[in-house]
């Protein structure tokens, strides 16, 4: 033991060296428990199956019955184009009224598509035929797309029809009927799954990474090891920047997987930059990382502080983020509570590299607010970690 | 200690330090200096305000009232200057059980700046200090109690702390162990360290240049072990072994010979103006009260008899490890 002062080092290098000795230990410990390290990799594999093949807005085969009072091989000939239909999928043919109103009350269908027994007959006298839809609307969203549904192949069962009138009258032309001309934009095949899939990205990185970060305080607390820690020289912006950077790690790894998951299982269409995804993908984890971190500093239990980065991250990410339910449609208060959610900035990030392939550049605004976000976090962490003991 | 170290300024001074918590008073008016390299023990039972006496002096817990400085620094003003100056080893044990020996080391090496040669430098140090050197690479939640504290103690010292708070460091640990720690307190002291160390182990006392008494929360007494029985108990003590044990406790009860009687395991030991005067006298009273055959003997003082003196007034002390170390202490001399 010498005692004598050495020269000191600069304050930055002492700094590093306590930084990753901190960084250096939360790795062995992350590694000596291999549980939490599945874990950590495991749960966003599972989340992004559940919540992208759970969370699909869109409606295919649905239940459909037919009641085709004609039978002639016209009425035959608009059911099959019925059948053919991915949306529609016929349970049965009924012969009233009463077995439609039976059958829906029963469940067995969603729809019913009634031919009237004059169908063929005005088709060919007046040209104009009538087809009634009878809907289930007690989930309104089903209904109005199934009888958009239905129209639209009414409709190309109409313009056929036309077609061939037309071919056998000898007109070369004929006069082109007055059609709906839309355009989709950034999601052709207007598929809500390549909607909602960034977004899932985003709610499954903000929930594993409040829980990655949300021990890691209190642990030091329950083994009683943060005594010792606190009589050391470490001061608490490095003990977080060390404790972060594993998780960061890991937190770049469950990014990878979602994104792997999103492209490659989901299809769903990537047309940004990677880099502009990189860094606004690390951006995020910082907040949440952050976010768990905090927790973790601000309850000295780990169970108390995991439980509380449950619920301070499922609710308002999953119902105010605009990852499935659209913000702009939310009432005015509820909208405002939104600019409070971290994931919704994320949220529209992803879905804009995703689907028109933005820049970093065009992002300025939800990347600074993430950026305030993240300043504001690790600024809360650092004030409210407790240097001595109570 | 050495005249050099007399000379220098005191290693830590404490005047008047107080701690609440609520409407607890956990420490009282507590004062007192030490000097750099010497060995000073906190000795009282549990809950006497040890540990949050040394918590407050390695900033890890903020006085209510008073000041503490710690190499010169007051601890309320600039905990962060005396994390740097000082190794501490808390009364839990806190290293981590999920990583080994060495990996333990090179945390609390880098926590304290060390790096390349001199953090190998220290780490081998630490290593051969605390016996540890073939046991690098075990984890700690495998070691004995005795070898985790002897790690403690390498993490406490690897940045070379000239202070060292040791707060209960041998609890729980097997009495060769506790031997051997001491010597290497004894070292670290001989090297200039200075050490407060907390027990409350009677013999461990003993081993320390000064001991600062401590009970609920205020300082009873400050002294060399000899000075403080010395000064406490006033007197002389004569050991009485006779039967029955009780007749005799209640007899010298009223004996105006006798200052002062406690029971001590099977003997009594009583307090006396002089010794070598009042043994006959004592023998012959006992035997008046019809204690026959009393066999009664001058002994030297324990610091347990001054520690009844000082603060127990002659209730016998409470906690289970309180008298582990008592009684075989006590050298007997005719």
């Amino acid at each position: 033991m010498g005692g004598g002062r050495r020269t000191s080092l600069g304050s930055a290098g002492v700094k590093l060296r306590r930084i990753s000795a901190i960084a250096i230990k939360e790795v062995l410990q992350v590694w000596r428990d291999p549980r939490s390290l599945m874990m950590a990799l495991l749960v966003p594999v599972m989340q992004m199956l559940l919540l992208g093949y759970g969370v699909n807005l869109d409606i295919a085969n649905i239940p459909t019955c037919t009641y085709d009072e004609e039978g002639s091989p016209q009425s035959v000939d608009l059911l099959k184009h019925f059948q053919a239909s991915r949306y529609f999928n016929l349970v049965a043919n009924l012969n009233s009224e009463r077995q439609i109103a039976d059958a829906m009350d029963r469940g067995r269908c969603k729809i019913a598509i009634v031919i009237p027994a004059d169908f063929s007959r005005d088709i060919a006298m007046t040209r104009y035929a009538s087809v009634q839809a009878i809907v289930d609307a007690t989930d309104d969203n089903t209904a109005t797309l199934a009888t958009a549904y239905a129209r639209a192949v009414v409709q190309g069962y109409s313009d056929e029809v036309q077609a061939e009138l037309a071919l056998q009258l000898g007109q070369r032309t004929m006069p082109a009927p007055i059609a709906e001309q839309s355009r989709v934009w950034f999601n052709e095949d207007l598929e809500s799954r390549n909607f909602i899939i960034p977004g899932v990205v985003a709610l499954v990185l903000a929930l594993v990474g409040a829980q990655l970060t949300s021990l890691t305080i209190s642990r030091e607390w329950e083994r009683g090891t943060m005594e010792l820690l606190l009589s050391t020289p470490v001061t608490p912006m490095e003990l977080m920047i060390g404790k972060l950077l594993p998780y960061f790690a890991i937190g770049l790894l469950d990014a990878a997987i979602c994104l792997a998951f999103a492209l490659y299982l989901f299809a769903v269409p990537f047309r940004g930059a990677f880099s502009t995804l990189l860094f606004t993908t690390s951006l995020f984890l910082v907040v949440v990382l952050g976010i768990g971190y905090l927790l973790s500093v601000l309850i000295p239990s780990q169970i108390g502080a995991s439980q509380m980065a449950m619920f301070a991250t499922i609710m308002p990410i999953s119902l105010l983020s605009g990852y499935a339910f659209p913000i702009d449609q939310m009432p005015a208060p509820i909208q405002a509570l939104t600019y409070l959610v971290h994931a919704r900035y994320y949220v529209t990030i992803l879905k804009a590299i995703f689907l028109k392939g933005s820049s970093a550049a065009e992002l300025w605004a939800p990347i600074t607010a993430l950026i305030v976000y993240a300043a504001a976090v690790a600024g809360l962490a650092a004030r409210a970690f407790r240097r001595q003991l109570t | 200690m050495s005249t050099v170290a007399s000379l220098r300024s005191p290693a830590i001074e404490v005047e008047r330090l107080e701690k609440r918590f609520g409407r607890f008073l956990a420490v009282s008016d507590v004062s007192f200096s030490v000097r750099p390299g010497e060995i000073l023990g906190f000795l009282g039972p549990n809950g006497a305000g040890k540990s949050t006496t040394i918590r407050m002096l390695c900033g890890l817990l903020r006085p209510s009232a008073g000041r503490a400085l710690v190499d010169r620094i007051d601890v309320a003003l600039d905990p962060e200057a005396v994390r740097k100056r000082i190794g501490y080893m808390s009364q839990k044990f806190s290293l981590y059980q999920d990583l080994t020996v060495a990996e333990n080391l090179r945390f609390f090496g880098g926590i304290y700046g060390l790096a390349g040669a001199r953090l190998a430098a220290r780490m081998r140090y630490a290593l051969e200090m605390a016996e540890l050197t073939d046991h690098a690479d075990s984890l700690v939640s495998d070691l004995a109690g005795g070898w985790k504290q002897r790690l403690a103690l390498g993490c406490a010292i690897l940045h070379e702390p000239r202070i060292l708070f040791l707060d209960e460091p041998t609890s729980g640990v097997d009495p060769l162990s506790r031997r051997r720690f001491w010597d290497l307190i004894h070292d670290m002291s001989g090297a200039g360290v200075t050490c407060i160390v907390s027990t409350h182990h009677m013999d461990e006392a003993e081993y320390c240049n000064r001991i600062a008494l401590i009970d609920r929360g205020t300082l009873v007494a400050l002294g060399s072990p000899a000075e403080l029985k010395r000064r406490s108990l006033g007197g002389e003590l004569l050991r009485v072994e006779c039967a029955p044990l009780d007749r005799a406790l209640a007899a010298l009860h009223e004996c105006p010979l006798a200052r002062d009687v406690a029971v001590f395991g099977s003997t009594l030991h009583v307090l006396v103006d002089d010794a070598a005067a009042r043994r006959e006298p004592l023998i012959a009273y006992l035997a008046e009260h019809s204690v026959e055959d009393a066999h009664v003997t001058r002994i030297d003082p324990t610091l347990e008899d001054a520690f009844v003196q000082l603060v127990g007034r002659g209730e016998p002390p409470r906690e289970p490890g309180w008298a582990a170390g008592a009684g075989q202490a006590s050298g007997a001399q005719a």
